[in-house]
């Protein structure tokens, strides 16, 4: 059963994010997108990584992916796309695609097989705990700094999507000019 | 589970290799931008499987997802400031093609 919904989801990733790569329309490419991330998040799942899982539909197929949606809405760029790709990119990526291809086949040519899992399945809740317990004690450091790097990118994208200038001079200039 | 360290990472591998295919080939930032968000899940994707199958009941092996959570959150962050980036440019130049951003060139 679960190599069954293993193939399933394989395919439909690699189906749908091939999709993303070759739709013209932005959109379409964006619905893709979730479609493949939803994918790897069931992949997660068979990996019994169920945190990761939530969180990758949660982060990836929700906020991401409307992200997307909202700036290729905004900017409003269709039609544009009509201009065919030229044929260095498409000589330069098919060659890249088939070189990465190839490299992945003469590594798993010996079958889909590998080294089997040494673990028994366990519980949610064991591996939930397992996962807490890394996060706040061995990795706290890096949980810290993670937060301050959000931070220090939400301020960022503020500042970007201001224009980059800042506007409390501006700002005081017009009122004096009021004022005058 | 009868399905092996190596087909997850087959799977990983095409698609990092359809990751680098959009890059190279399309010309639409955000499309690009889209290819890079799909390289970096198959990496995810890797990260996950090893410490799957590599665990063993002395040592759970919980690198690996918490790795790839600081990955989801970085990737998260890089996003909101690469399409805020992507914006300024089209408010500077009117366009999101890299064919088109050539200010440097010329």
């Amino acid at each position: 059963m679960e190599d069954i919904l293993f193939y399933i989801f394989s395919a439909g990733i690699l189906v749908s994010a091939f999709l993303v790569v070759a739709s013209r329309n932005p959109v379409n490419g964006a619905m893709f997108l979730i479609v493949a991330f939803v994918g790897i998040a069931a992949l997660f799942v068979l990996l019994e990584s169920f945190f990761l899982a939530v969180i990758q539909v949660l982060v990836y197929a929700g906020a991401v992916v409307v992200l997307f949606l909202f700036v290729i809405m905004l900017l409003d760029v269709e039609g544009s796309e009509k201009i065919r790709p030229r044929v260095l990119s498409v000589v330069a990526g098919s060659l890249a695609f088939a070189l990465m291809v190839l490299g992945v086949l003469a590594l798993f040519a010996s079958g889909l097989g590998g080294p089997e899992p040494d673990l028994p399945i366990q519980t949610a809740a064991a591996l939930s705990r397992n996962f807490g317990y890394e996060l706040f004690t061995k990795y706290m450091l890096a949980f810290q700094l993670i937060g301050f790097l959000l931070l220090a990118a939400m301020v960022g994208v503020i500042y970007i999507s201001k224009g980059g200038q800042s506007t409390a001079p501006q700002s005081v200039k017009k009122g004096e000019e009021v004022a005058q | 589970m009868t399905v092996g360290l190596n087909a997850f990472l087959t799977v990983s591998g095409l698609l990092f290799a359809i990751g680098v295919f959009g890059v190279l080939l399309r010309r639409n930032t955000l499309v690009i931008y889209m290819s890079l968000e799909l390289m970096l899940n198959a990496v995810n994707l890797a990260l996950v499987s090893f410490s799957r199958y590599n665990a063993t009941p002395e040592h759970t092996m919980m690198d690996g997802p918490v790795f790839v959570f600081f990955i989801i959150t970085v990737a998260a962050a890089e996003v909101a400031v690469g399409l805020a980036i992507i914006v300024a440019l089209y408010r500077k130049g009117g366009t999101v093609f890299v064919s088109e951003l050539n200010t440097l060139n010329n």
